[in-house]
């Protein structure tokens, strides 16, 4: 009797670590594949491996000996970063005013920014393209420039941003915003210095993802930028070409990629650690 | 110092209409309660005086000034809220310092004297390093109270603040309080509780709630012995007071006759009523009897000391003359 409930029991386990592997391969294999193809160098690429046969760097000196990559990485950090700077801005503004002030029309006012967020891309490529177009100051024009990538980045991030937020600060103890307004801050004071403090994993979430989807956002991108100069990398990465145009540089598209993976993989590193949960542990009684 | 005057206040929250138009007086370095039962709206009156909540009609006067719009930093109030409320990302010392760092023109060296002198009328100094969650309960509660402190106000407001504390730490932290009044003799206190002994201890006068409006203002002892309706008679004092209507009531010309469990002698006969004991209860420093004689609930007789009454003894009692309450049918009491 104890012999069979063993056996039930490891094939179980057997089962359930088969199942964690089968997840884990597939949804890490085209990554390093990805990486394994990037040091391979002329015909090896063509030859189907699962293990590094062969070394070089070539690749990744071919990248950024590609006249503007180095260039479209600086254009895509700029581009990512300040829409979650401004996506953040916004959307923290707007949460405290959301979850805090009471105002007609508050909850519809949620519910349409939800249901904005759910409009695919392409449905709006047309709407914002006319926008980005007619945007110009004096001389300026917004279009082919990074701005058209933030202002259209920070618009497809806002709502998921704010929704986050509002549901996250509409849980922070009433009493604490109130004992803030008796010691005399404003609403200003009470958003920087009581409620984002409290607010880091809320913060370093919403963050991360919107610098992520503006750091891999490809459709925009191709639409409103034109030349070498203002793309940022997914663009560019696509748009590379090899000695012909016959042939697509494998070897080159898998290093740019791998490249443009690292600072992902590094951020998330950096803040998974940020992400401290019951922040607003001992403020008030449960 | 600051004198605290409601002239027919209502608040409404939405079309229900919650404080029903209050006048009352709170004068300058006193110390006024606010009792009542649930949702009378004793909350809401402390928040529309310390101005969280905006007056739906009447004025609201500090130091003979209207202060309807002003915000409730320009008061000069500082608020102790039931659940600490404290800053949880701060140290001790910087929820403390808040309120003095967002004002123009305190130097770093006046804050930390207020701060630590605040800490030492607390006993909290020790503890000015540490985050809120590194302290007990009462320990939180005493750094929200240094908090208000910190402030010097002229009123200090305080929302039940020892409802989430145990009954030791409430005694110890409600004679705290206590010495903080006498030690800050020109500042003005308003404190909400529904706890009888908080009431009763702390009050220079008490303020019965009533359903939004004032029931009855007066020092613990008139209350006590005065109450203007049957509703402070039975709020104020523990045990309730015992009310007797009917047949028995007519006896003393009234509609209602109330009469406090302290106050019924137990007699070996010819009392004026008798009653057969349901239950007792032995505290050791009294002890209550309770007796089924008619009455709506168990008339309660208090005396000093253990008793060997048994359920189902029957037992004279005799009201002392001078100590009885007469009601009329209005629930107004008759002189
Ligand atoms: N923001 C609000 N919106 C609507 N109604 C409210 C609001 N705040 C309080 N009330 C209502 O006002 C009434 C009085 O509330 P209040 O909190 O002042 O009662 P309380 O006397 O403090 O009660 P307790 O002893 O339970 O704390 C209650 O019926 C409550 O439902
Ligand atoms: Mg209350």
């Amino acid at each position: 009797m104890g012999a069979t409930i063993d056996l039930w029991k490891i094939t179980k386990t057997v089962l359930f670590y088969a199942l964690v592997v089968f997840i884990v391969v597939v949804s890490v294999f085209p990554f390093y594949y990805a990486i394994l193809t990037s040091f391979k160098s002329g015909t090896d690429i063509f030859r189907i491996t699962y293990w590094p046969v062969s070394f070089s760097f070539e690749n990744y000196q071919a990248v950024f000996s590609q006249g503007s990559f180095p260039r479209n990485l600086l254009n895509s950090i700029f581009v990512a970063s300040v829409t979650v700077i401004l996506a953040l801005f916004l959307a923290v503004t707007a949460a405290f005013a959301l979850s805090r002030v009471r105002f007609r029309g508050r909850g519809f006012l949620l519910m349409v920014i939800l249901a904005v967020s759910m409009f695919p891309q392409i449905a709006v490529l047309a709407g914002l393209f006319e926008l980005v177009r007619a945007v110009r100051i004096g001389d300026w024009q917004m279009y082919n420039t990074p701005w058209a990538l933030i202002f259209s980045y920070t618009i497809f991030t806002l709502p998921f941003t704010v929704w986050v937020l509002t549901t996250f600060m509409r849980d922070l103890p009433v009493e604490i915003e109130e004992a803030a307004i008796v010691d005399g801050a404003s609403p200003w004071i009470i958003i920087t210095r009581v409620f984002m403090p409290l607010m880091w994993p809320a913060l370093v979430t919403t963050g991360l993802l919107a610098f992520i989807g503006a750091w891999n956002e490809f459709l925009f991108a191709l639409t409103f930028t034109s030349s070498n100069d203002t793309r940022t990398v997914p663009v560019a990465i696509a748009l590379l070409s090899g000695g012909s145009q016959y042939e697509i540089p494998w070897g080159i598209i898998m290093a740019a990629s791998v490249i443009v993976t690292v600072p992902l993989v590094i951020l998330v590193l950096i803040f998974q650690r940020k992400i401290v949960s019951g922040l607003t542990a001992g403020g008030v009684k449960g | 110092m600051a004198s605290i005057e409601l002239r027919n206040i209502r608040k409404a929250f939405g079309a229900v209409e919650v404080i029903k138009g209050v006048d009352l007086e709170v004068r300058k370095g006193e110390f006024m309660v606010f009792v009542g039962p649930s949702g009378c709206g004793k909350s809401t009156l402390l928040r529309l005086i310390s101005g969280l909540e905006d007056i739906t009609s009447g004025e609201m006067l500090f130091d003979g000034k209207v202060v309807n719009a002003l915000a409730p930093s320009k008061r000069g109030i500082a608020m102790v809220f039931q659940s600490y409320a404290l800053y949880p990302h701060m140290t001790v010392y910087e929820n403390m310092a808040f309120g003095l760092t967002l004002e123009k023109g305190h130097s770093k060296d006046e804050i930390q004297k207020r701060v630590e002198k605040a800490a030492d009328m607390l006993q909290i100094r020790q503890y000015l390093d540490r985050l809120p969650k590194q302290l007990s309960g009462g320990q939180r509660q005493r750094v929200a109270i240094g908090r208000a402190i910190t402030r010097d106000p002229k009123v200090f407001l305080f929302d039940e603040p020892l409802s989430n504390l145990d009954a030791a730490l409430r005694v110890a932290t409600r004679i705290e309080i206590a010495k903080l009044h006498e030690s800050m003799d020109n500042v003005t206190m308003v404190y909400v509780t529904h706890d009888q002994v908080e009431a009763m201890t702390l009050a220079d006068r008490i303020c019965v709630l009533r359903d939004g409006l004032v029931e009855q203002v007066g020092t613990p002892m008139e209350l006590y012995e005065h109450p203007n309706s049957v509703f402070v008679a039975g709020f104020i004092g523990s045990p309730k007071m015992n009310f007797i209507s009917g047949e028995k009531a007519k006896a003393f010309n009234a509609d209602t006759v109330g009469i406090r469990g302290e106050h019924i002698n137990i007699v070996p006969g010819n009392g004026t009523w008798t009653g057969t004991v349901i239950h007792t209860e032995n505290l050791g420093a009294d002890s209550y009897v309770y007796l089924e004689m008619g009455t709506e609930e168990p008339v309660v007789v208090r005396l000093d000391g253990a008793n060997n009454y048994k359920s189902g003894d029957t037992v004279h009692i005799a009201p002392m003359p001078d100590k009885v309450h007469r009601f009329d049918a209005a629930g107004k009491p008759i002189r």
